[in-house]
């Protein structure tokens, strides 16, 4: 069982305010993770909670339990680095162990735990070894080795992918999931890597300028994002973004002219809209579909196959619209397109960037990573 | 060899080769002329030791004659030199004021390189300064005042007189050097192992120590060295007991002149133990010394 909870967690490095008021609960046995621009604060925050930082301002609750004295060995966490941070004169059983050794355990106890979380890793021919002679997928394994061993209640990691190639990075994402599921350990996770974040997590908490600006499932902040900019921060390519001109409110939705004059109705809350707000609308690539009778038309200026789907980068004015279509498509550089959207699929912005809430629920939008998995099927092998 | 198993055109081959040989012709040239040009500064640099070597073989009377290389050596000079007073008295203790003071040296600037290394203010990089311009002190400028305080306190001709200021004298180059190999030390491993339950004095003997200690014996080395050659405190403070070996060989310019062969001989015995020393560790101090670049 492990809980977190942070309260209004405020951090400043002398003058500069890094962190302004983070509040979050972390539920026992949950896939959390953080994502955000660089510099937003994120390895600050993972930093607080492991206690190797102190918070300006705000508690720290580990298990009902607050932590904000407790230093970062008594808090019952363990932390992988995105350097690894391996202890180059020690062998991977001596990496391990050192904790152990530290507490005072009995070789063979220290060996026979080390043993274990070897074997789960993978890593039983390379115990002798030091880190110099290991590659870098072998010592991200080691570096979480050395947290299974500790048995901790809430393991940290602080973008532990960031340092490998492309192919071990979906291999380690994928092992990372499996041990998830297998030690049933509470995981806060930094990235800010998109897949990374959309494909482990069971909730996501983007983080903007020492903000939290979302907390929800992958799905949810897909499907319903709070704000302009998790909207743009979620999904890739990113989404669109139109001026349009609010004509009407209706209990239906927010009635809109769109750029080039067509005109439709968006199934979103506006009744809160002045008469003359102004509004943006979002529409995510993948949801901008080719079409004869299109309301919205441009130049195709850049067009890139890559077999299965095709981006098509449209000049609208000043905008560059991103759409992404089927591979077969006929269209050339420099051609008229028109293409329109599902007005369920849009979203809306007021002039703060705040989204209108959508009147329609998205059916997935609820669903998290465990709900993936047909109930009852058997644990896959680790 | 690699250039066969590409696909190179075959007519690329011969031009290839050459090309790479001419390339190889330069190159060897200029490693001859920047070993050539290495030796001979090595030489000129070595040279007076060289002639002291060579003179303390001779008899006093070629000593003073006209400089040759070509003499029958004679180990007169060794044999005086010993008959007159114990070398190993003096070696001794600059044996014991040379270790001691440094490792009271590393001790004192262990911590203190560690506190400014990992946990700055915003007085470090002024402190660090401050320590440094400490060495731009002429020595004389305070001889009189540690004079009278050593004299009161009981320190003249004491081992333990010279330790304390043999510390004094090397902690600040100490506790930079020491600084700047910690910095280099990645903070990540530390904090590595704080999670891990590591208490600061384990985070510095499991960690730290044995991951700088080429930058620590390099600068123990030095701090030798440098007690070890000292010559202007310990000509001050000691008379006998606790006289070092840049005592023992000052005092064979005395007043009656100077005896080249026998201050040679003298000077070579007093030099031996720290170039054999600096000799075994010439792969630990250059390690060490270039620790921050390499790593
Ligand atoms: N010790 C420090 N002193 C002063 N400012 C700091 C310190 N540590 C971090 N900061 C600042 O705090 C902000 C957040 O840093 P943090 O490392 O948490 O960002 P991040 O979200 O992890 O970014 P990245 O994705 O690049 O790792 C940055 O603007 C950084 O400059
Ligand atoms: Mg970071």
């Amino acid at each position: 069982m492990a809980t977190l909870q942070l309260n209004n967690i405020t951090k400043r490095f002398g003058d500069t305010s890094v962190l302004k008021g983070i509040d979050l609960d972390v539920n026992d046995q949950e896939f959390v993770v953080f994502v955000g621009p660089s510099g937003c604060g994120k390895s600050t925050l993972m930093r607080i909670i492991a206690g190797l930082e102190s918070a300006t301002d705000g508690d720290i609750v580990i298990d009902a339990q607050r932590m904000n004295e407790v230093g970062p060995a008594d808090r019952g966490l363990a932390m992988v680095f995105q350097s690894y941070a391996l202890y180059p004169h020690m062998t991977v059983e001596g990496n391990m162990g050192f904790s152990m050794r530290l507490a005072g355990v009995p070789k063979e106890e220290r060996r026979a735990k080390v043993l274990e979380a070897a074997k789960v890793l993978q890593l039983e021919p390379l115990l002798d070894r030091k880190p110099k002679a290991l590659s870098g997928g072998q010592r991200q394994r080691v570096a979480i080795g050395r947290a299974i061993v500790r048995n901790p209640s809430i393991f940290l990691f602080d973008e532990p992918l960031s340092n490998l190639d492309a192919a071990l990075r979906v291999q380690m994402r994928i092992e990372l999931a499996r041990l998830h599921d297998k030690l049933n350990a509470t995981m806060i996770y930094v990235t800010h890597d998109q897949i990374e974040a959309m494909t482990m997590a069971d909730k996501i908490v983007v983080l903007h300028d020492g903000v939290v600006e979302q907390v929800g499932s992958p799905m949810a902040l897909y499907h319903h994002p709070a704000n302009r900019f998790v909207a743009g921060f979620i999904g890739s390519p990113k989404m669109n973004f139109f001026n349009v001109d609010l004509l009407s409110v209706s209990p239906e939705g927010v009635y809109i002219r769109l750029p080039g004059g067509g005109e439709c109705t968006v199934p979103a809350d506006g009744h809160t809209l002045e008469q003359d707000a102004t509004l943006e609308l979002g529409v995510r690539p993948e949801h901008l579909v080719l079409d004869e009778a299109g309301a919205l038309s441009g130049q195709i200026e850049v067009l890139e196959r890559l077999g299965g789907q095709t981006s098509l980068y449209v000049r609208m004015g000043e905008l560059l619209v991103t759409l992404m279509a089927d591979g077969d498509v006929g269209y050339r550089v420099h051609e008229t397109v028109r293409f329109s959207f599902a007005p369920e699929r849009a979203h809306l912005f007021d002039s703060d960037g705040r989204a209108l809430a959508s009147l329609t629920q998205h059916p997935l939008a609820g669903l998290t990573r465990q709900d993936n998995r047909t109930p009852g099927a058997a644990e896959a092998p680790v | 060899m690699t250039l066969l198993r590409s696909n190179t055109p075959a007519q690329a081959m011969p031009s290839a080769n050459a090309s790479a040989g001419a390339g190889r012709g330069a190159a060897s040239m200029k490693m001859l002329l920047i070993t050539v040009l290495g030796w001979t500064v090595a030489l000129v640099i070595f040279f007076p030791i060289l002639w002291m070597i060579l003179t303390g073989f001779k008899t006093e009377a070629a000593a003073i004659a006209d400089p040759s290389f070509i003499f029958s050596p004679t180990l007169e000079s060794y044999e005086a030199v010993q008959a007159r007073s114990g070398y190993a008295r003096f070696a001794l203790n600059s044996v014991a004021v040379a270790f001691g003071s440094t490792f009271l040296a590393l001790l004192i600037a262990i911590p203190s390189a560690y506190s400014m290394a990992f946990l700055p203010t915003r007085r470090t990089k002024g402190t660090l300064l401050w320590m440094l311009s400490t060495k731009m002190l002429p020595p004389v400028g305070v001889l009189v005042p540690i004079y009278l305080i050593f004299r009161d306190v009981g320190l003249l001709d004491t081992r333990t007189g010279l330790i304390i200021i043999y510390t004094l004298m090397n902690l600040p180059i100490v506790v930079w050097m020491l600084y700047t190999f910690f910095k280099d030390m990645p903070k990540d491993i530390l904090e590595a192992g704080r999670m891990d339950g590591a208490s600061t004095l384990q985070e510095v003997f499991f960690l730290l120590l044995p991951l700088t200690l080429p930058g620590i014996a390099s600068t123990g080395l030095l701090s030798v060295i440098l007690s070890w050659n000292e010559a202007f405190w310990s000509l001050n403070l000691t008379s006998s007991k606790a006289a070092p070996l840049t005592a023992y060989i000052a005092s064979f310019s005395s007043p009656e002149g100077l005896f080249w062969a026998k201050l040679s001989a003298a000077s070579t015995m007093a030099i031996a133990p720290i170039l054999i020393l600096g000799w075994m560790t010439q792969k630990q101090m250059v390690r060490g010394l270039t620790f921050g670049a390499v790593k």
